[in-house]
Protein backbone atom coordinates (compact mmCIF):
# COMPACT_ATOMS: atom_id res chain seq x y z
CA UNK A 1 0.00 0.00 0.00
CA UNK A 2 2.74 2.26 0.91
CA UNK A 3 4.52 1.51 -2.31
CA UNK A 4 1.43 2.47 -4.04
CA UNK A 5 1.44 5.58 -2.37
CA UNK A 6 5.47 6.52 -3.04
CA UNK A 7 4.12 5.96 -6.67
CA UNK A 8 1.31 8.31 -6.65
CA UNK A 9 3.78 10.72 -4.99
CA UNK A 10 6.25 10.35 -7.85
CA UNK A 11 3.96 10.51 -10.43
CA UNK A 12 1.01 13.75 -8.96
CA UNK A 13 3.38 15.76 -7.07
CA UNK A 14 7.43 15.60 -6.92
CA UNK A 15 9.16 15.11 -10.42
CA UNK A 16 5.49 14.36 -12.04
CA UNK A 17 2.71 16.32 -12.59
CA UNK A 18 2.84 19.09 -10.23
CA UNK A 19 6.34 19.63 -10.19
CA UNK A 20 7.08 19.48 -13.87
CA UNK A 21 3.69 21.76 -15.13
CA UNK A 22 4.80 24.42 -13.01
CA UNK A 23 8.84 24.17 -13.97
CA UNK A 24 7.39 24.32 -17.74
CA UNK A 25 4.85 26.88 -17.34
CA UNK A 26 7.89 28.93 -16.15
CA UNK A 27 9.94 27.90 -19.03
CA UNK A 28 7.11 28.64 -21.02
CA UNK A 29 7.30 32.27 -19.72
CA UNK A 30 10.97 32.15 -20.31
CA UNK A 31 10.44 31.10 -24.49
CA UNK A 32 8.41 34.09 -24.75
CA UNK A 33 10.39 36.63 -22.95
CA UNK A 34 13.46 35.65 -24.24
CA UNK A 35 11.48 36.19 -27.56
CA UNK A 36 10.26 39.31 -26.79
CA UNK A 37 13.58 40.83 -25.92
CA UNK A 38 15.38 39.24 -29.33
CA UNK A 39 12.95 41.66 -31.23
CA UNK A 40 13.33 44.77 -28.58
CA UNK A 41 10.28 44.42 -26.57
CA UNK A 42 9.60 44.00 -22.88
CA UNK A 43 7.43 40.96 -23.18
CA UNK A 44 5.29 38.86 -20.64
CA UNK A 45 5.42 38.91 -16.76
CA UNK A 46 6.70 36.04 -14.81
CA UNK A 47 2.71 34.82 -14.01
CA UNK A 48 1.65 35.46 -17.78
CA UNK A 49 1.54 31.32 -18.82
CA UNK A 50 -0.59 30.63 -15.50
CA UNK A 51 -2.69 33.68 -16.06
CA UNK A 52 -3.49 31.77 -19.50
CA UNK A 53 -4.26 28.56 -17.92
CA UNK A 54 -6.40 30.01 -15.27
CA UNK A 55 -8.22 31.76 -18.14
CA UNK A 56 -8.87 28.90 -20.18
CA UNK A 57 -9.98 26.65 -16.88
CA UNK A 58 -12.15 28.90 -16.64
CA UNK A 59 -13.87 29.07 -19.94
CA UNK A 60 -16.33 27.01 -21.69
CA UNK A 61 -15.82 23.63 -23.98
CA UNK A 62 -17.22 24.05 -27.68
CA UNK A 63 -18.03 20.71 -28.97
CA UNK A 64 -18.39 21.11 -33.04
CA UNK A 65 -21.11 19.78 -34.37
CA UNK A 66 -19.51 16.70 -36.57
CA UNK A 67 -16.48 16.06 -34.36
CA UNK A 68 -16.30 12.92 -32.55
CA UNK A 69 -17.61 14.03 -29.42
CA UNK A 70 -15.49 11.08 -26.89
CA UNK A 71 -12.07 11.20 -29.06
CA UNK A 72 -12.29 14.89 -29.52
CA UNK A 73 -12.51 15.07 -25.52
CA UNK A 74 -9.88 12.09 -24.71
CA UNK A 75 -6.83 12.84 -27.24
CA UNK A 76 -5.58 15.86 -24.86
CA UNK A 77 -5.55 13.83 -21.66
CA UNK A 78 -3.82 10.90 -23.41
CA UNK A 79 -1.02 12.91 -25.08
CA UNK A 80 -0.82 14.61 -21.52
CA UNK A 81 -0.51 11.30 -20.03
CA UNK A 82 2.07 10.13 -22.29
CA UNK A 83 4.32 13.09 -21.64
CA UNK A 84 3.54 12.98 -17.84
CA UNK A 85 5.20 9.40 -17.97
CA UNK A 86 7.91 10.24 -20.36
CA UNK A 87 8.64 13.29 -17.41
CA UNK A 88 8.89 10.39 -14.78
CA UNK A 89 10.52 7.94 -15.95
CA UNK A 90 13.11 10.71 -16.89
CA UNK A 91 13.33 12.16 -13.42
CA UNK A 92 13.33 8.95 -11.75
CA UNK A 93 16.34 7.83 -14.35
CA UNK A 94 18.20 11.21 -12.47
CA UNK A 95 17.07 11.07 -8.99
CA UNK A 96 16.64 7.87 -8.02
CA UNK A 97 18.72 6.01 -10.93
CA UNK A 98 15.97 3.51 -10.95
CA UNK A 99 16.11 2.46 -14.38
CA UNK A 100 15.28 -0.94 -16.13
CA UNK A 101 16.60 -2.73 -19.49
CA UNK A 102 14.82 -1.68 -22.27
CA UNK A 103 13.90 2.36 -20.51
CA UNK A 104 15.25 3.77 -23.71
CA UNK A 105 12.42 2.17 -26.14
CA UNK A 106 10.06 3.49 -23.96
CA UNK A 107 11.02 6.86 -23.94
CA UNK A 108 11.16 6.58 -27.79
CA UNK A 109 7.23 5.06 -27.76
CA UNK A 110 6.24 8.08 -25.00
CA UNK A 111 7.58 10.74 -27.06
CA UNK A 112 5.11 9.74 -30.09
CA UNK A 113 2.35 10.01 -27.78
CA UNK A 114 1.55 13.50 -28.03
CA UNK A 115 2.17 13.79 -31.59
CA UNK A 116 -0.24 10.90 -31.96
CA UNK A 117 -2.88 12.38 -29.76
CA UNK A 118 -2.68 15.54 -32.08
CA UNK A 119 -3.59 14.13 -34.98
CA UNK A 120 -6.11 11.78 -33.11
CA UNK A 121 -7.67 15.00 -31.90
CA UNK A 122 -7.17 16.91 -34.82
CA UNK A 123 -8.99 14.64 -37.10
CA UNK A 124 -12.11 14.15 -34.45
CA UNK A 125 -12.60 17.62 -34.53
CA UNK A 126 -14.07 17.54 -38.21
CA UNK A 127 -12.49 21.00 -39.21
CA UNK A 128 -10.96 21.19 -43.02
CA UNK A 129 -8.12 23.39 -41.33
CA UNK A 130 -7.19 21.00 -38.47
CA UNK A 131 -7.06 18.22 -41.41
CA UNK A 132 -4.46 20.01 -43.31
CA UNK A 133 -2.65 20.48 -39.33
CA UNK A 134 -3.05 16.72 -39.15
CA UNK A 135 -2.02 15.59 -42.40
CA UNK A 136 1.30 17.91 -41.40
CA UNK A 137 1.80 16.64 -38.38
CA UNK A 138 1.80 12.58 -39.77
CA UNK A 139 4.28 13.97 -42.34
CA UNK A 140 6.81 16.01 -39.65
CA UNK A 141 6.58 12.50 -37.63
CA UNK A 142 7.61 10.72 -40.20
CA UNK A 143 10.14 13.14 -40.78
CA UNK A 144 11.95 13.55 -37.03
CA UNK A 145 11.51 9.99 -35.97
CA UNK A 146 14.15 8.68 -38.15
CA UNK A 147 17.15 10.92 -37.37
CA UNK A 148 15.96 10.61 -33.30
CA UNK A 149 16.29 6.68 -33.65
CA UNK A 150 19.13 7.32 -35.61
CA UNK A 151 21.18 9.64 -32.88
CA UNK A 152 20.23 7.03 -30.36
CA UNK A 153 22.03 4.31 -32.08
CA UNK A 154 25.22 6.78 -32.08
CA UNK A 155 24.88 6.73 -28.40
CA UNK A 156 24.09 3.08 -27.81
CA UNK A 157 26.77 2.02 -29.88
CA UNK A 158 29.08 4.56 -28.03
CA UNK A 159 28.47 2.92 -24.63
CA UNK A 160 28.94 -0.76 -25.97
CA UNK A 161 25.35 -2.03 -26.36
CA UNK A 162 23.29 -0.41 -23.92
CA UNK A 163 19.51 0.26 -23.90
CA UNK A 164 19.49 1.40 -20.13
CA UNK A 165 18.87 5.29 -19.31
CA UNK A 166 21.09 5.17 -16.47
CA UNK A 167 24.07 3.64 -18.35
CA UNK A 168 24.16 6.08 -20.81
CA UNK A 169 23.37 9.04 -18.71
CA UNK A 170 27.31 8.14 -17.03
CA UNK A 171 28.80 8.57 -20.86
CA UNK A 172 29.18 12.35 -22.32
CA UNK A 173 28.94 11.47 -25.97
CA UNK A 174 28.67 15.03 -27.05
CA UNK A 175 32.49 15.11 -26.40
CA UNK A 176 33.28 13.13 -29.46
CA UNK A 177 32.19 14.02 -33.28
CA UNK A 178 30.20 11.34 -33.93
CA UNK A 179 28.43 11.99 -30.56
CA UNK A 180 28.19 16.14 -31.29
CA UNK A 181 26.43 15.10 -35.03
CA UNK A 182 24.28 12.76 -32.73
CA UNK A 183 23.35 15.33 -30.58
CA UNK A 184 22.83 18.54 -33.17
CA UNK A 185 20.18 16.45 -34.74
CA UNK A 186 18.20 15.63 -32.34
CA UNK A 187 18.63 19.03 -30.87
CA UNK A 188 16.63 19.60 -34.67
CA UNK A 189 13.75 16.64 -33.79
CA UNK A 190 13.49 18.15 -30.32
CA UNK A 191 12.43 21.44 -31.87
CA UNK A 192 9.81 19.77 -34.41
CA UNK A 193 8.06 18.00 -31.40
CA UNK A 194 7.86 20.97 -29.80
CA UNK A 195 6.09 22.63 -32.73
CA UNK A 196 8.51 25.48 -32.54
CA UNK A 197 9.50 28.00 -35.30
CA UNK A 198 10.97 26.39 -38.01
CA UNK A 199 9.09 23.53 -37.55
CA UNK A 200 5.77 24.63 -36.46
CA UNK A 201 4.08 23.46 -39.59
CA UNK A 202 1.17 21.63 -38.48
CA UNK A 203 -0.25 25.09 -35.88
CA UNK A 204 0.44 27.81 -37.87
CA UNK A 205 -1.29 30.66 -36.46
CA UNK A 206 -0.38 32.63 -39.21
CA UNK A 207 -1.50 29.95 -42.41
CA UNK A 208 -4.38 27.46 -41.11
CA UNK A 209 -5.42 29.28 -38.47
CA UNK A 210 -3.65 26.91 -35.55
CA UNK A 211 -4.33 24.30 -37.22
CA UNK A 212 -4.49 20.75 -35.04
CA UNK A 213 -5.58 22.66 -32.11
CA UNK A 214 -8.33 24.79 -34.21
CA UNK A 215 -11.37 23.36 -32.47
CA UNK A 216 -10.41 23.45 -28.85
CA UNK A 217 -11.13 25.66 -26.52
CA UNK A 218 -11.54 26.21 -22.65
CA UNK A 219 -9.96 23.92 -20.66
CA UNK A 220 -9.44 21.48 -23.35
CA UNK A 221 -6.82 24.21 -24.93
CA UNK A 222 -5.80 24.37 -21.26
CA UNK A 223 -4.71 20.67 -21.06
CA UNK A 224 -2.83 20.83 -24.64
CA UNK A 225 -1.23 23.56 -23.23
CA UNK A 226 -0.17 22.23 -20.00
CA UNK A 227 0.99 19.20 -22.21
CA UNK A 228 3.27 21.54 -24.30
CA UNK A 229 4.87 22.98 -21.32
CA UNK A 230 5.46 19.62 -19.64
CA UNK A 231 7.45 18.56 -23.17
CA UNK A 232 9.27 22.05 -22.59
CA UNK A 233 10.84 20.05 -19.52
CA UNK A 234 10.72 16.66 -20.54
CA UNK A 235 12.50 16.77 -24.31
CA UNK A 236 15.13 19.04 -22.46
CA UNK A 237 15.57 16.61 -20.03
CA UNK A 238 16.26 13.50 -22.36
CA UNK A 239 18.69 15.04 -24.31
CA UNK A 240 20.44 16.18 -20.99
CA UNK A 241 20.32 12.44 -20.33
CA UNK A 242 21.51 10.75 -23.45
CA UNK A 243 23.75 13.29 -24.72
CA UNK A 244 25.19 15.48 -22.19
CA UNK A 245 25.98 13.35 -18.82
CA UNK A 246 22.74 13.18 -17.39
CA UNK A 247 20.97 15.44 -14.87
CA UNK A 248 23.20 15.45 -11.54
CA UNK A 249 21.12 16.23 -8.63
CA UNK A 250 24.21 16.60 -5.85
CA UNK A 251 26.00 19.21 -4.51
CA UNK A 252 27.82 21.07 -7.60
CA UNK A 253 25.83 18.43 -10.10
CA UNK A 254 22.88 19.77 -9.38
CA UNK A 255 24.18 23.49 -10.97
CA UNK A 256 25.83 21.78 -13.52
CA UNK A 257 22.94 20.41 -14.31
CA UNK A 258 20.48 23.05 -14.83
CA UNK A 259 22.98 25.27 -16.54
CA UNK A 260 22.83 21.93 -19.06
CA UNK A 261 19.32 22.72 -19.52
CA UNK A 262 19.25 26.26 -19.57
CA UNK A 263 21.79 25.47 -22.77
CA UNK A 264 19.58 23.32 -24.15
CA UNK A 265 16.19 25.83 -23.39
CA UNK A 266 18.57 28.87 -24.99
CA UNK A 267 19.40 26.73 -27.93
CA UNK A 268 15.84 25.95 -28.68
CA UNK A 269 14.89 29.70 -28.34
CA UNK A 270 17.65 30.87 -30.48
CA UNK A 271 16.87 28.37 -33.13
CA UNK A 272 13.24 29.70 -32.93
CA UNK A 273 13.73 33.25 -33.10
CA UNK A 274 15.88 33.27 -36.42
CA UNK A 275 14.03 31.14 -38.66
CA UNK A 276 11.14 31.26 -40.46
CA UNK A 277 9.30 28.62 -40.72
CA UNK A 278 9.72 25.78 -43.43
CA UNK A 279 7.28 24.06 -46.18
CA UNK A 280 6.88 20.24 -45.42
CA UNK A 281 8.29 18.83 -48.13
CA UNK A 282 11.43 21.39 -47.19
CA UNK A 283 11.53 19.92 -43.55
CA UNK A 284 11.28 16.18 -44.32
CA UNK A 285 14.21 16.70 -46.83
CA UNK A 286 16.11 18.48 -44.53
CA UNK A 287 15.27 15.60 -41.52
CA UNK A 288 15.77 12.72 -43.92
CA UNK A 289 18.92 13.82 -46.46
CA UNK A 290 20.78 16.08 -44.50
CA UNK A 291 20.32 15.16 -40.60
CA UNK A 292 20.14 11.48 -42.11
CA UNK A 293 22.95 11.64 -43.93
CA UNK A 294 25.55 13.58 -41.15
CA UNK A 295 23.83 10.60 -38.50
CA UNK A 296 24.74 7.91 -41.10
CA UNK A 297 28.19 9.11 -41.37
CA UNK A 298 28.26 9.41 -37.23
CA UNK A 299 27.67 6.00 -36.26
CA UNK A 300 30.22 4.87 -39.29
CA UNK A 301 32.62 7.25 -37.10
CA UNK A 302 30.89 5.96 -33.55
CA UNK A 303 31.34 2.18 -34.89
CA UNK A 304 34.93 2.57 -36.18
CA UNK A 305 35.81 4.49 -32.77
CA UNK A 306 34.52 2.06 -30.36
CA UNK A 307 36.20 -0.82 -32.84
CA UNK A 308 39.85 0.47 -32.15
CA UNK A 309 39.00 2.38 -28.81
CA UNK A 310 38.77 6.27 -30.39
CA UNK A 311 37.02 8.11 -27.39
CA UNK A 312 36.73 10.97 -29.90
CA UNK A 313 35.52 9.92 -32.91
CA UNK B 1 -14.68 39.38 -8.20
CA UNK B 2 -15.23 36.82 -10.24
CA UNK B 3 -11.98 34.37 -10.69
CA UNK B 4 -13.23 33.76 -14.25
CA UNK B 5 -13.59 37.45 -15.11
CA UNK B 6 -10.14 38.63 -13.34
CA UNK B 7 -8.15 35.80 -15.20
CA UNK B 8 -9.96 36.76 -18.65
CA UNK B 9 -8.61 40.76 -17.74
CA UNK B 10 -5.30 39.28 -17.03
CA UNK B 11 -4.78 36.99 -20.53
CA UNK B 12 -7.68 38.68 -23.17
CA UNK B 13 -6.47 37.04 -26.52
CA UNK B 14 -7.79 38.58 -29.23
CA UNK B 15 -9.18 37.43 -32.53
CA UNK B 16 -9.67 39.99 -35.68
CA UNK B 17 -13.10 40.32 -37.46
CA UNK B 18 -13.62 42.48 -40.11
CA UNK B 19 -17.39 42.80 -41.71
CA UNK B 20 -16.92 44.96 -44.12
CA UNK B 21 -14.47 47.67 -42.85
CA UNK B 22 -12.69 50.02 -45.34
CA UNK B 23 -8.95 48.37 -44.45
CA UNK B 24 -7.66 51.35 -42.38
CA UNK B 25 -9.24 50.36 -38.75
CA UNK B 26 -7.35 46.44 -39.84
CA UNK B 27 -4.01 48.21 -40.74
CA UNK B 28 -4.54 50.47 -37.33
CA UNK B 29 -4.85 46.66 -35.65
CA UNK B 30 -1.94 45.20 -37.00
CA UNK B 31 -0.09 48.58 -36.12
CA UNK B 32 -1.18 47.59 -32.49
CA UNK B 33 0.03 44.08 -32.45
CA UNK B 34 3.69 45.30 -33.43
CA UNK B 35 6.05 45.44 -30.88
CA UNK B 36 6.59 48.77 -30.91
CA UNK B 37 3.18 48.59 -28.42
CA UNK B 38 4.19 45.68 -27.25
CA UNK B 39 0.66 44.55 -25.77
CA UNK B 40 2.17 41.45 -24.70
CA UNK B 41 3.16 42.75 -21.53
CA UNK B 42 -0.51 42.96 -20.73
CA UNK B 43 -1.82 39.25 -22.13
CA UNK B 44 -2.56 40.31 -25.09
CA UNK B 45 -1.73 38.31 -27.92
CA UNK B 46 -3.26 37.53 -31.43
CA UNK B 47 -4.96 33.82 -32.05
CA UNK B 48 -5.73 32.31 -35.23
CA UNK B 49 -9.22 30.93 -34.31
CA UNK B 50 -12.34 32.75 -32.66
CA UNK B 51 -12.72 29.75 -30.22
CA UNK B 52 -9.54 30.48 -28.44
CA UNK B 53 -10.57 33.89 -28.32
CA UNK B 54 -11.49 36.39 -25.22
CA UNK B 55 -12.19 39.21 -27.22
CA UNK B 56 -13.61 39.74 -30.58
CA UNK B 57 -12.26 43.03 -32.44
CA UNK B 58 -14.19 44.01 -34.71
CA UNK B 59 -14.51 46.51 -37.69
CA UNK B 60 -16.50 48.15 -40.44
CA UNK B 61 -20.11 48.18 -40.90
CA UNK B 62 -21.78 45.36 -40.58
CA UNK B 63 -23.09 44.42 -44.64
CA UNK B 64 -26.00 42.06 -45.12
CA UNK B 65 -22.96 39.61 -46.34
CA UNK B 66 -20.88 39.51 -43.55
CA UNK B 67 -23.73 39.44 -40.76
CA UNK B 68 -24.42 35.83 -40.76
CA UNK B 69 -20.66 35.27 -40.52
CA UNK B 70 -20.55 37.88 -37.75
CA UNK B 71 -23.29 36.13 -35.72
CA UNK B 72 -21.61 32.52 -36.48
CA UNK B 73 -17.80 33.51 -34.83
CA UNK B 74 -19.68 35.19 -31.98
CA UNK B 75 -21.10 31.49 -31.35
CA UNK B 76 -18.17 30.42 -31.87
CA UNK B 77 -16.13 31.77 -29.31
CA UNK B 78 -15.97 30.37 -26.37
CA UNK B 79 -17.75 32.94 -23.23
CA UNK B 80 -17.11 34.69 -21.27
CA UNK B 81 -15.68 37.18 -24.40
CA UNK B 82 -15.92 40.78 -24.68
CA UNK B 83 -16.76 42.31 -28.72
CA UNK B 84 -14.77 45.14 -29.42
CA UNK B 85 -16.15 47.67 -31.66
CA UNK B 86 -13.35 49.43 -33.93
CA UNK B 87 -13.78 52.50 -35.84
CA UNK B 88 -16.80 54.42 -36.58
CA UNK B 89 -18.24 52.40 -38.56
CA UNK B 90 -18.76 49.51 -36.49
CA UNK B 91 -19.58 52.04 -33.43
CA UNK B 92 -22.50 53.60 -35.44
CA UNK B 93 -22.44 52.67 -39.02
CA UNK B 94 -20.09 56.07 -39.91
CA UNK B 95 -20.76 57.25 -43.06
CA UNK B 96 -22.51 54.63 -44.32
CA UNK B 97 -25.70 55.26 -42.12
CA UNK B 98 -28.15 55.32 -45.24
CA UNK B 99 -26.53 52.44 -47.39
CA UNK B 100 -28.13 49.79 -48.97
CA UNK B 101 -25.78 47.03 -47.66
CA UNK B 102 -25.57 47.43 -44.27
CA UNK B 103 -27.78 45.67 -41.73
CA UNK B 104 -25.35 47.03 -38.55
CA UNK B 105 -24.08 48.14 -36.44
CA UNK B 106 -21.88 45.58 -34.71
CA UNK B 107 -23.88 45.53 -31.49
CA UNK B 108 -27.56 45.22 -32.83
CA UNK B 109 -26.04 41.90 -34.70
CA UNK B 110 -24.38 40.76 -31.82
CA UNK B 111 -27.65 41.45 -29.60
CA UNK B 112 -29.89 39.63 -31.53
CA UNK B 113 -27.97 36.62 -30.66
CA UNK B 114 -27.01 37.01 -27.06
CA UNK B 115 -28.60 40.38 -25.46
CA UNK B 116 -26.14 40.13 -22.42
CA UNK B 117 -22.99 40.38 -24.69
CA UNK B 118 -20.53 42.43 -23.32
CA UNK B 119 -19.57 45.23 -25.66
CA UNK B 120 -17.28 47.99 -25.92
CA UNK B 121 -16.81 50.87 -28.47
CA UNK B 122 -13.81 52.48 -29.77
CA UNK B 123 -14.76 55.66 -31.86
CA UNK B 124 -12.47 57.50 -34.15
CA UNK B 125 -11.68 56.99 -38.54
CA UNK B 126 -9.67 55.21 -37.49
CA UNK B 127 -8.82 55.02 -33.89
CA UNK B 128 -5.32 54.85 -33.03
CA UNK B 129 -3.16 52.26 -31.01
CA UNK B 130 -3.39 54.43 -28.42
CA UNK B 131 -7.18 54.93 -28.12
CA UNK B 132 -7.32 51.55 -28.48
CA UNK B 133 -5.02 50.70 -25.79
CA UNK B 134 -6.84 53.40 -23.84
CA UNK B 135 -10.42 51.74 -24.93
CA UNK B 136 -9.29 48.00 -24.00
CA UNK B 137 -7.94 49.23 -20.45
CA UNK B 138 -10.78 51.49 -19.72
CA UNK B 139 -13.36 48.51 -20.96
CA UNK B 140 -11.24 45.91 -18.74
CA UNK B 141 -11.34 48.05 -15.62
CA UNK B 142 -15.38 47.85 -15.81
CA UNK B 143 -15.38 44.48 -15.94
Amino acid sequence: MTDAAWSLLWIVVFPGFLFTSVLGLVASWVVRKVSALVQWRVGPPLMQPFYDIAKLLGKEILVPEDARRSVFMAAPLIGMAGVLLLATILWRTAIAQSAFVGDVIVVIYLMVVPSLALIIGGSASASPHAAIGTSREMKLVIGYELPLVLALIVVILKSGGQLNLSVLAQQTPVYSISGMIAFLASLFCVQAKLGFVPFDIAESETEIASGVLMEYSGPLLAVWKVMQALMLVALPLFLITVFLGGFGTTGWGLAWAIGKYVLVLVLVILIKNTNPRVRIDQAIRFFWVYCGGALVVAIILAAIGTHYGINWL
Amino acid sequence: MNWRIRSLKKSPWVFHVNTGACNNCDIEIVDLLTPKFDVERFGIKLVGSPRHADALLVTGVVTAQAAPRLREIYRQTAKPCVVFAIGACACDKGIFYNGYHVVGPVDKIIKEIDPNAIIAYVPGCPPKPEAMIAGVVKALSVL
